[in-house]
């Protein structure tokens, strides 16, 4: 791998030179995170370089003692570490979530983070960076998934509501980034009457009100069930098909995930609505973006590798799986899964 | 077709039929004529197309995508359709033109064949989305399976106005697709559609089990009885053709046309009358297993060779229409007496009459229906379920009106089994491990073990089903995808009562038999898991002549 500044090290993506770690899986010295999701920004980093939403969102979890030492990157800002220069760029995933540009005489690298293509109104929109090595996520590295517009799924959950209205519409969502981009999206389709929350989601979506993002009317589920018949109830993935679900009587249960695009995964996980709403991007996506980067060499970190690989050595691009363990998507489906599938 | 496929989506992952039937109604109130009749066609199985096979699908999709990219999607996604839908080369939205519905059917109807069915085929996947696309492939693959039978789609359907199911299923068989003239009379806008038909379906009359409070308030002298046999309920109807030559049909109770399974009842019908009768597989004056009679149901066609080792036979009680008269009208003892007289003037060999069970009171009757043999059961006693009581005085009502028919069905066996797998349930039980694999115990190479028997998923109250869901959750030994295994030892585990209505001999399962309209009754406290059934207990249930199979 020495046509990159980065080696793959047992903690992860690690770039000697600089002497600091991309997204690494295990406490480190010095830390670059992307974005906030758990698998990509753990606690106990020495020090750690991150755009101040993704630092927000740590200390939101973490609580404000989760680094050493941290520090707040502007996008587009070059650092030089180690002679390294170091500059981070909208990824277009979540709030704060950044990709990271790695410059040494002239030749660049680009980590993508996890990424997306479609708009989203809760985050900055993906900067392509021009690069020789793009280092590259592959969650839905797969030609099977496409992601319709957002917009449309929305409107299928609207629809649902107007037929259904004496039926709690219980949304499935991540808590960090799929919640607000629901309920964003939700405010841009005009639904304008409260929203309610599974307590695991207030916090972000509180952070990102307080980021400037306009959510619109929030309240807590709290002690409330059935009185909340015909409205939309936003909880964790898990909660779903839990116990909790029980105080809504017969809710109808609606799942927000890529995945959702598989019959076989939404039937498994008991979706009667399945929402094909993903903050990654689609297989589209990742093709039109390795092509847009200008790279001649590509890595794909974790996902659905094998296929991306393909597409790019068919492209004429030189491209090599890295085979990383421990990252999954955030609706913790762990990659291990993703690749066996369900048959 | 976009506005089907989304349809089809919706239902495919809706659990409740409420929920089904919501979605029904909202579509044939909104879908525009001749849309919503072609897909009604399809809903009912009126209509189906098989023009995809596996080979067509694959060929199709070589064209259009990298083998290898489409080889690591079929392995990730499972179904074949589902993947060849989903990896389509579409063009952009804004140029994609959705073929509708009625145009999809109506070139399909033309049977094209090979080269000519590609080529449609990726016309119409190059317009649409990738429900649309899911959706057109189901349509062409056979049977759209999302769990919408013909009966559910009728009772939307009716449900645009005032009509019932029942008044639908009485000019059905007479309309063909599109069906314009339905929606015209389900709407109010016109009336009852004419029907040139000369063998309608008849919406049955249909009993009500017979409780214990219902009895204290019967006369049994206002009532007849006769058995309730082990086969199923069929209409079998034959009247002169308005072209010349005569018509035959044979319903199932849900009017369902299963005619073309049945040519050796059906082409011997030489007369003007409506029948009501059970249908059995009878050898040499001997009814069989109900698993018998099973192995003639749901066939587009049938072999001579399953004519001649499964022949089938109707047992009839009651006579609807006897040359183009209707006898519904009549009060049963009128009937009766006709049906008698009808099925002796025209000696068929497949044709016989359910006899009457003659009782004083309703205590005998109660214990021939335990014990068929106390009452004249006969040699056929093994193929009663139970009695059936009919009000002397009462018309023949389409539906379940009150107080008129009772069945009274033999007490169902019941067995204690020790519960081995859970998974959760669907629609609000979704969060409930409430699907339940039962197993009783048998000789194994080491020792006593458990074997499955069945799998149930009712009958239980919600506090035993809140006791098992929390034990299933605190002793789980393994998961295989969303189906828990839990402990189930001697001394631990859980024994559920399980009741059912008999068994057949089953090679699909490991015990070797399998368990019909098994449910729950309660759960076992008092009961240890080494307190459980034995499979021979079981296996001595059998019919005798499943038993040496």
């Amino acid at each position: 791998m020495s046509e990159g500044h980065l080696q793959l090290a047992r903690a992860g993506l690690y770039c000697p030179a600089g002497g600091f770690h991309i997204d690494p899986l295990r406490p480190v010295e010095r830390a670059i995170i992307t974005h906030g999701h758990a698998d990509h920004a753990r606690a106990g980093h020495g020090a750690v370089l991150a755009s101040a939403e993704t630092l927000a969102i740590m200390a939101a979890r973490y609580g404000p003692e989760f680094a050493g030492r941290t520090e707040a990157l502007v996008p587009g800002k070059r650092l030089s570490i180690g002679g390294v220069g170091v500059s981070l760029h909208p990824a277009g995933h979540v709030l704060g979530s950044m990709q990271v540009r790695l410059d040494v005489a002239g030749r660049v690298t680009v980590v993508s983070g996890d990424y997306k293509r479609q708009p989203d109104p809760t985050c900055a929109p993906f900067e392509p960076v021009p690069c020789d090595v793009f280092i590259t996520e592959a969650t839905f590295g797969l030609p099977v998934f496409r992601h319709p517009p957002a917009r449309a799924e929305i409107g299928r959950l609207l629809a649902s509501l107007a037929l259904f209205s004496d039926r709690t519409h219980l949304v499935g969502a991540y808590a960090l980034g799929k919640a607000q981009r629901v309920i964003a999206e939700l405010r841009g389709a005009g639904y304008d009457r409260p929203i309610y929350l599974h307590g695991a989601l207030e916090a972000l979506c509180a952070l990102y009100a307080a980021h400037g993002v306009a959510l619109g009317p929030l309240e807590s589920v709290g002690e409330r069930g059935r009185e909340l018949a015909g409205e939309i109830v936003l909880c964790p993935p898990g909660q779903l098909a839990d116990r909790w679900a029980r105080r809504f009587g017969d809710p109808v249960r609606v799942a927000a995930s890529g995945w959702m695009r598989v019959r076989a995964w939404a039937r498994q996980r008991g979706a009667e609505l399945p929402l094909v709403i993903s903050d990654h991007a689609d297989w589209d996506g990742l093709c039109a973006t390795i092509t847009e980067t200008g790279a001649d060499t590509v890595w794909v970190t974790h996902g659905a590798e094998d296929a991306l690989v393909h597409w790019c050595g068919k492209q004429g691009l030189n491209a090599r799986p890295l085979n990383m363990i421990g990252y999954g998507d955030e609706d913790g489906i762990a990659r291990s899964d993703t690749l066996s599938g369900p048959r | 077709m976009l506005r089907f496929a989304a349809l089809l989506d919706r239902l495919s992952s809706e659990p409740g039929r409420n929920g089904k039937l919501a979605l029904l109604t909202d579509y044939f109130r909104t879908a525009p004529d001749p849309a919503r009749g072609y897909a009604l066609a399809m809903l009912t199985g009126s209509l189906r197309f098989r023009h995809a096979r596996p080979a067509v699908l694959r060929a199709l999709v070589a064209g259009r995508v990298d083998p290898v990219l489409f080889e690591l999607s079929h392995d990730f996604v499972g179904d074949l359709s589902e993947t060849v839908a989903l990896i389509w080369p579409a063009p952009e939205a804004a140029e994609r033109n959705a073929p509708p519905l009625p145009e999809v059917i109506r070139q399909l109807a033309d049977a094209p064949r090979g080269a000519a069915v590609a080529e449609l085929l990726a016309g119409w996947l190059d317009g649409l989305d990738e429900t649309g696309r899911w959706a057109l492939l189901k349509l062409v693959t056979g049977g759209l399976r999302v769990g919408v039978s013909a009966r559910l789609a009728k009772t939307a359907v009716a449900g645009l106005g005032e009509l019932s199911a029942d008044d639908i299923d009485e000019v059905w068989h007479g309309l063909s697709p599109p069906y314009e003239s339905l929606f015209a009379w389900a709407e109010g806008r016109a009336g009852r559609p004419v029907t040139d038909d000369p063998v309608p379906f008849r919406p049955p009359m249909l009993a009500h089990p017979l409780g214990e409070a219902d009895l204290s308030g019967l006369d049994p002298a206002d009532f007849a009885a006769e058995w309730k046999w082990d086969g199923i309920r069929v209409q079998a109807a034959a009247a002169p053709a308005p072209g010349g030559g005569s018509r035959q049909r044979l319903y199932s109770r849900g009017g369902e046309d299963i005619t073309a399974a049945f040519p050796d009842l059906v082409g011997s019908f030489d007369f003007e009358a409506v029948l009501d009768g059970e249908l059995l597989v009878v050898i040499e004056g001997e009814v069989c297993s109900f698993s018998m009679l099973q192995q003639r149901l749901n066939r587009k066609t049938v072999s001579a060779r399953l004519l001649e080792s499964h022949p089938a036979a109707i047992r009839a009680y009651d006579l609807l229409s006897l040359e183009g008269e209707d006898l519904r009208p009549l009060p049963f003892d009128r009937r009766r007496a006709l049906l008698e007289r009808f099925v002796h003037q025209i000696v068929h060999p497949r044709i016989d009459l359910s006899p009457l069970v003659p009782f004083d009171d309703f205590a005998a009757l109660e214990a021939a229906r335990g014990d068929p043999g106390l009452l004249h059961g006969g040699r056929d006693a093994a193929a009663i379920e139970g009695v059936m009581l009919k009000r002397r005085a009462a018309p023949y009502l389409p539906g379940r009106p009150k107080g008129e028919w009772y069945k009274w069905k033999r007490d169902p066996y019941r067995v204690d089994a020790v519960l081995m797998y859970a998974q959760r349930g669907r629609g609000q039980y979704s969060s409930f491990y409430s699907d339940y694999s039962f197993g009783v115990w048998r000789e194994g190479p080491e020792g006593a073990e458990l074997v499955p028997v069945g799998k149930a998923c009712f009958g239980l109250t919600d506090d035993a089903l809140a006791e098992i869901d929390r034990f299933v959750r605190a002793h789980t030994v393994n998961r295989f995808g969303p189906v828990r295994e839990v402990a189930h030892e001697a001394e631990t585990g859980l024994v559920l009562e399980v009741a059912f209505e008999g068994l057949n001999r089953s090679s699909r399962h490991k015990s070797g038999i399998a368990m019909r309209f098994p449910r729950l009754v309660c759960l076992r406290r008092d009961k240890q898991p080494h307190e459980a059934d034995r499979l021979e207990t079981l296996l001595a249930l059998l019919p005798a002549c499943d038993r040496s199979a």
